[in-house]
């Protein structure tokens, strides 16, 4: 019997908010994932914020963003609902319902990996317009020494380099903004 | 099988969103770890009972309209090898061709007995399956008298982060198809891939027509248990 060929990628459209992101977007139905990643009332927090612009500057509003931060301390089953005191490490937002269409996940700041990678969160990025998942990284701006030995860091040409990473802007905030195309064009990876 | 034999390319002028929200600078390559990236598990406390048939799941005073269908398959990678306990999560327009999404005003009737979402995993053989109503045609504003073909949309997870798969199932014969530029995105060659099969010998009778869709997602050579 031959192998199965691939099933082709199509585009989340604009109208997947009812299915992926019910709750957020006041639906009548249940939500597997949301913008937490970590339990808030027992991790340390931090918030990471950010907007996704197109070619033409504007800010898109139609976005599904998953957040998704392995902790190999931590088991990685999603329990629905989310049991109190769990790391879950995935979550998931739409730029649907805030006023500028940013997305704000919280979570507790990431380890180093056993491979040697910096402190990063695994960014999957889908929209209308987009008929490929998108996939990039969140490094943290203020993990310099840990950034520098980073092999997937290094491999990106060093003035594109700072399109991965996210810039505190408060006391635990970092502000993540995705530009899709044009200057500062965020490195998308090839998966 | 590569990727650019299967997928669409990120720019499809056709497709008018694409122009200016696909990356204009290759792609980074990546090493394997994150490739294989485990993704998180979804424990059976996920579903919902009435999750896997949307023709329940929202009734508010009577049955969704339409015709009632069953969509079954499995989820295998590229070796053929079952991918147990994926998640699907899926989301459609009812029969007239009305997504229940605030955004959308195409003016055809809402049904206030019919959602259009819901999620299924894979038993241990990878398969699964659903009841729905078969979705309706609907126009969109990406040029003149445009229609989209009668599809369900399918959000998949597999359990490494190249498993990740976003994609549409069609019905067979769909005349619309040559005229949709999300199908004529698709590489010639993997069109079919995305056509769902009638099969007359899972219809249930006096209930519901059964159409089939497997899905493939990349390939490994481990399995979800070597971790």
């Amino acid at each position: 019997m031959n192998p199965p060929l691939l099933t082709p990628s199509q585009t989340v459209g604009p109208f997947f908010a009812y299915s992926l992101t019910a709750r957020q977007y006041g639906y009548d139905y249940s939500s597997l994932l949301d913008a937490h990643l970590a339990d808030t009332n027992r991790d340390k927090q931090i918030i990471l914020t950010g907007r996704i612009f197109d070619g033409a500057g504007n800010v898109v509003n139609d976005a599904v963003v998953e957040f998704w931060q392995p902790e190999p301390q931590h088991p990685d089953v999603i329990d629905y609902p989310r049991r109190p005191g769990t790391f879950r490490g995935f979550g998931r937002l739409g730029t649907g319902t805030t006023a500028d269409h940013s997305f704000t996940f919280t979570t507790f700041k990431p380890t180093a990996t056993v491979t040697g990678d910096a402190p990063h969160v695994n960014v999957i990025l889908m929209m209308r317009g987009s008929l490929r998942t998108l996939y990039t990284r969140l490094y943290f701006a203020d993990e310099p020494e840990a950034n520098a030995h980073d092999a997937l860091l290094n491999s990106i040409a060093s003035e594109r380099r700072t399109t991965l990473l996210a810039n505190q802007i408060g006391v635990d905030t970092y502000q993540f903004d995705i530009r899709l195309q044009g200057e500062n064009e965020t490195v998308f990876f090839d998966l | 099988m590569t990727a650019s034999a299967t997928h669409p390319p990120h720019l499809y002028p056709d497709y008018k969103s694409t122009i200016l929200r696909s990356p204009t600078q290759p792609l980074l390559l990546v090493p394997d770890h994150l490739r294989n990236l485990r993704l998180p598990v979804f424990g059976e406390s996920c579903l919902g009972e009435l999750d896997n048939d949307l023709t329940k799941n929202a009734r508010k005073n009577g049955e969704p309209i339409g015709e009632r269908i069953r969509v079954f398959g499995r989820v295998l990678d590229e070796s053929g090898r079952p991918i147990p306990n994926a998640l699907l999560e899926i989301w459609q327009a009812n029969a007239a061709g009305r997504y229940i999404h605030k955004a959308e005003i195409h003016d055809a009737p809402l049904d206030p007995n019919f959602l259009g979402a819901g999620r299924v995993l894979t038993n241990a053989e990878g398969h699964y399956s659903f009841y729905t109503i078969k979705p309706g045609a609907y126009p969109w504003g990406n040029h003149y008298n445009a229609w989209r073909p009668n599809h369900i949309h399918f959000s998949v997870f597999g359990h490494f982060l190249d498993q990740r798969l976003v994609t549409q199932m069609y019905f067979p014969g769909d005349p619309l198809f040559a005229y949709d530029p999300i199908f004529q995105s698709t590489p010639v060659q993997a069109r079919e891939r995305l056509i769902a099969q009638f099969r007359m010998e899972q219809t249930e009778a006096e209930f519901a027509l059964a159409y089939e869709f497997t899905i493939v997602l990349n390939g490994r050579t481990q399995t979800p248990f070597d971790r």
